[in-house]
Parts: structure tokens; sequence; C-alpha cells
């Protein structure tokens, strides 16, 4: 069964556009990564999902269920973490985590307080005086104490240290391999690909691409860098150039023989040519043609 | 009632100090009325005199010189205008809290129907101005035997109903005009129950402009008629609480299909 379905989804917030036809399948179990940057939609999908905000068109379902119709059903299934971790002020961590789980009717003390263990929560302390880092782990164990089956993630390591960053992640592949199926939207792309199985890319509202996350990161496209004096004006098929006051670096998806008859006829000194990672296809996917055809010289 | 308590949890410490402050003050006005009872008949005339001052306030159809008089002037201006204002505040600030305080992705990420937001959170507004009226009704009646003055009970009991019908207007209008807003809220409380109590000032001063009645709920807790009646103005009294039931119906239609940000 597909977790998440979503056909021709499309919200307008008046004349502002906010996702246009978006066709995602996300399928039970997967660690599924939804990429974009700021103001790309992400926010805008996760709450039509979970019923914060009405779709101007199109359908999506949750386990099946239609997100207008079933709203209470699906929402007692999921966990979500939404981007800000803003909370009832004059509340201390234990409330919110009660008031949480009470609106869920269910007791969730017992793995509260394992979660609060392992990510070093206070939850004597009030949330008014809490760090973005310290609400963002409040936010973590209210989307988890109640085991979800999906847990839909909106930019969730922002404001967590490293190291908290870590134990997250381990407590999502735990639960993935439990069987939860997980939806992490972000725009660190690196934490989707150490992570994630699949991924979706939007962009301006519409989703560009959708495949694994190896897939994705598969493409003809290099990254070349070169250490000399080479003319690269004629070479077409340069993205994302970088300079440096001795080098030139760019991601090279053109032909590979005119590009070595270009260097040969340049003075090369130092020559680096490797497969891009995925923050690099991801620029690849957002970077219009425009002025990547000119010429240059290192 | 999870949210009904979380409500009521919340809103402990404005409903404490205004429950505190309106109460105090009704106190206050019935432990003077002894002092002031030996000058009143001097007080009376000259209250009785003052042209559209007198008929603002009513004092030109009550006797100020006796207690349901006085109470029904002084403490009936402190009851309605402070209960106006609190009950206005609690209704215009209930909806759209979660979205100006950014908490409504946390409230929604649970799975609580719209319906059962909007009932719960209607309960937690009736309880607080219910609680708040009991209490002042007690506390009232209370200073009224300590200064050893007899209760007038029919008119103390239909003042005070008076006034918790002009709440709950005043709460429901505002609880209709919160699903609408996003922001905004300790203004649009305080600025109705003004325009309200300030219209009824208007009626009674201008008899052209008597129709105001039938707008503000200021217009049937008049004093003035009240005691001189002894009943509610029944007419005003469903006008009132129809026009409150419209706000309490258009907070559960808009807020029912509103995008939450």
């Amino acid at each position: 069964m597909d977790a998440i379905q979503t056909r021709k989804l499309t919200k307008y917030y008046g004349n502002a556009r906010g996702i246009i036809d978006l066709d995602l399948t996300v399928k039970e179990g997967e660690f599924f990564g939804f990429i974009g940057p700021n103001g790309a939609g992400k926010s805008t999908t996760i709450r039509t999902l979970l019923g914060m905000i009405s779709p101007t068109g199109g359908s999506a379902r949750i386990f099946a269920q239609d997100i207008l119709q079933d709203r209470e059903s699906i929402l007692g299934k999921t966990g979500y973490m939404p981007s800000e971790a803003v909370f009832y002020s004059g509340m201390k961590v234990r409330d919110v985590l009660k008031l949480s789980a009470d609106l869920r009717k269910c007791d969730c003390r017992e793995e509260a307080g394992k979660l609060c263990g392992r990510l070093q929560l206070d939850p004597g302390r009030k949330v008014d005086e809490l760090s973005f880092g310290n609400r963002k782990k409040v936010s973590i164990v209210c989307a988890l104490q109640h085991k979800p089956e999906l847990l839909i993630l909106d930019e969730p390591t922002s404001g967590l240290d490293p190291l908290m960053q870590r134990e997250f992640f381990d407590i999502l592949r735990e639960r993935n391999r439990e069987g939860a199926t997980i939806f992490l939207s972000s725009h660190v792309l690196s934490e989707i690909q150490r992570n994630c199985s699949r991924a979706a890319i939007i962009r301006e509202g519409r989703m560009i691409a959708c495949d694994s996350v190896e897939a994705l990161s598969r493409t003809n496209a290099r990254r070349v860098t070169v250490h000399g004096r080479v003319l690269l004006e004629e070479l077409e098929g340069i993205r994302d150039k970088k300079r440096t006051e001795n080098s030139v670096s760019f991601l090279y998806g053109g032909d590979m023989n005119r590009l070595l008859q270009v260097l040969a006829s340049g003075e090369v000194w130092d020559l680096s040519v490797s497969e891009p990672d995925l923050e690099e296809i991801f620029l690849h996917y957002y970077e219009s043609e425009d002025g990547e055809k000119e010429g240059e010289t290192a | 009632m999870t949210l009904v308590r979380h409500e009521l949890k919340q809103g402990r410490t404005a409903f404490l100090i205004w429950t505190a402050a309106v109460g105090g003050l009704l106190a206050v006005c019935v432990f003077l009325f002894p002092e002031m009872k030996g000058e009143m008949e001097g007080v009376s005339d000259i209250f009785s005199s003052m042209g559209s001052f007198t008929a603002a306030f009513g004092m030109d159809r009550l006797n100020f010189g006796t207690f349901t008089g006085f109470y029904a002037v002084e403490c009936g201006n402190v009851l309605g205008l402070g209960g106006a204002f609190f009950a206005s505040l609690c209704g215009a600030g209930i909806l759209c809290k979660e979205e100006k305080e950014r908490t409504a992705e946390f409230l929604l990420a649970h799975p609580v129907s719209r319906r059962r937001i909007i009932t719960e959170k209607l309960a937690a507004v009736l309880v607080q101005v219910t609680a708040m009226n009991l209490i002042i009704y007690a506390v009232s009646v209370g200073a009224i035997a300590a200064v050893g003055e007899a209760v007038p009970w029919k008119e103390i009991n239909l003042l005070h109903l008076a006034y918790y019908l002009l709440q709950l207007e005043l709460a429901g209008i505002c609880f209709g005009i919160s699903a609408f807003m996003r922001k905004g809220t300790v203004g649009t409380g305080l600025g109705i129950a003004a325009v309200m109590y300030f219209l009824n000032l208007i009626a009674n001063i201008a008899e052209s402009a008597e129709f105001l009645k039938y707008i503000t709920p200021f217009g049937f807790c008049e004093g003035a008629d009240i005691v001189a009646n002894g009943s509610l103005d029944g007419k005003l009294v469903v006008i009132g609480m129809a026009v409150g039931l419209i706000g309490v119906t258009a907070a559960y239609v808009k807020y029912g299909g509103k995008d939450i940000r």
C-alpha cells in the first residue's frame, strides 16, 4: 500500500502559487526525502496533506484514506514535526508532551521518557526557557511518542547540534526498520543522501524529479577541476562554475571528447574529474541555463 | 475535554485578575453605600438634574438614594463594563490565538476535528464567563449582607442575569470574529465592548437614536428599565441571543474550512 499518494495536488493562496499538479507516491515503509529550497512548496505540500490547508485542486490519500474526509484517522497514525517548534507559553515540557498524548487519547509516558532520555531533554523545564534546539527536541518527542506509522518531518534538524542530529537519525532509522514510513522534507541534501532510499525534488511548486537517491545522484555530468590556463569559451554544457586564482571548477555535462580537446589546447598543471554529489545534482536541477556558456580562463 | 482543560489553564491568570478586579470594585461600591446613604437625597437631586448625563446613565428614572437605585447605576456600570470587556477578550482571542502565537501546527497535527476544537474552545469561554459571574454574584450578595442592607433579590437577580446574557452575546460575537482573524485580539475585544457600551449611552441621550438599543446588548441591561419593570425586555434579549448565536454559527462555518497558517 502507498503511504502517501497525491494526484495533481494543487494549492494556490489567492493568486500566489503554492504547489501545482503534484503527483507524488511514497510507499509504505520507505524513508523518503523531499528536497527543495525555501518557498518551493515543501511546507505547503505537508500542510495540505495534514489538512491544515485545503487543496485548490487534485486529491491526496494517506494509507488509502482521503486527506479531507478521513483527516482525524490519518492524523491518528501520523507524527508531524513542523519546521518551527513553538508551544503554548507558560507550559513545562512534560505538560506539552501530556497535552499531545491526551489529544491522541493515549498514554505515552513510557515512550516519552525513553525519548527524552536519548535526546537529553529535561521534562521539568518550561518551554519558554528552552533554546531553539531544545524546543526541536520537544517537537521530536511529540511526533514520535505515540509510535506513528507515518512520520512527516519538515526541516527537522535545524537547530540540533551534530551529536543530537546523529541520535535523531538513529531513532528514525530504528523506527523505519520497525516499519514506519518516513517523509523527510529538507534542503540539507547530505542528510537526504545518507538516510533516504528515494527522493523527490520540488521547484517553484512543481515536482521536477522523483527517483531513488542513487538514481538521482547518477548523472553524466562530472565535476571538473582544472589548475592552469584553459580557454572554456566555446565549451558547451558547463554549469556551476567556481573560480579561484589559478583554477576553475565546473559541472560538465557536454561531449567528453570536446572537453579533452579544449583541455589539450590549454596549459593544464593539474586536473581532477569526479562524480558530483547530490548537492551538485540539486543545483544542476535548479540552475537556469542563462549565463553558463560564457568562456572562462583560469 | 482535553482542550477545555487546556484553555482554562491557559486563561487562568486573566480570569483571576478580571474576576478579582470586577468583584473587588463591585464590593467597594457596595461598601461605599452606607457612607453615601445620608447624603444621597441631595446627591440624588443633583444627579437627576444633569440633563443628558443623567439620561445617559438612566439616573432620571432611578432613585439614587435607594440601595436598588444605587446598585443598578453604580454597580451595573462596573459589572457591565468589566464583564463585557472580559467576555469580549475571552471570545476574541480564543480561535485565532494559535495562528497569532504560531502554535497552530502543534494543535492541528493531532487527531482532533475542527468541530471539536471549536466546541471545546466555546465551552471554555462559557465556563470562564459563567464562573466569573457566579463568583461576582456571590461577592456582591456577600457585600450587601455585610453592609447590613436587605438584599433586593429580584432586582439583583435580574440585573446579574441581564449582564450575564450581555456577556454571552458579546462573547458569541467576538468568538465569531476570532474565526476570521489571524492576529490582533485585545484591541478587537475591548473595542467591540466599548462601542456597544457607548451605543447604549447614545440611545439613552437621544430619542432619535433609541433604535440603537436593538443593536447593543447594553440595551437590555438598563438598570432603570429592569428595576421599574421588574423584568428584562424579552424582545431585546431574544435579539441579543440570536446575534450571539449568529457569531457562534459563523465561527463553525468559517473555522471549519479555514486555511490555518
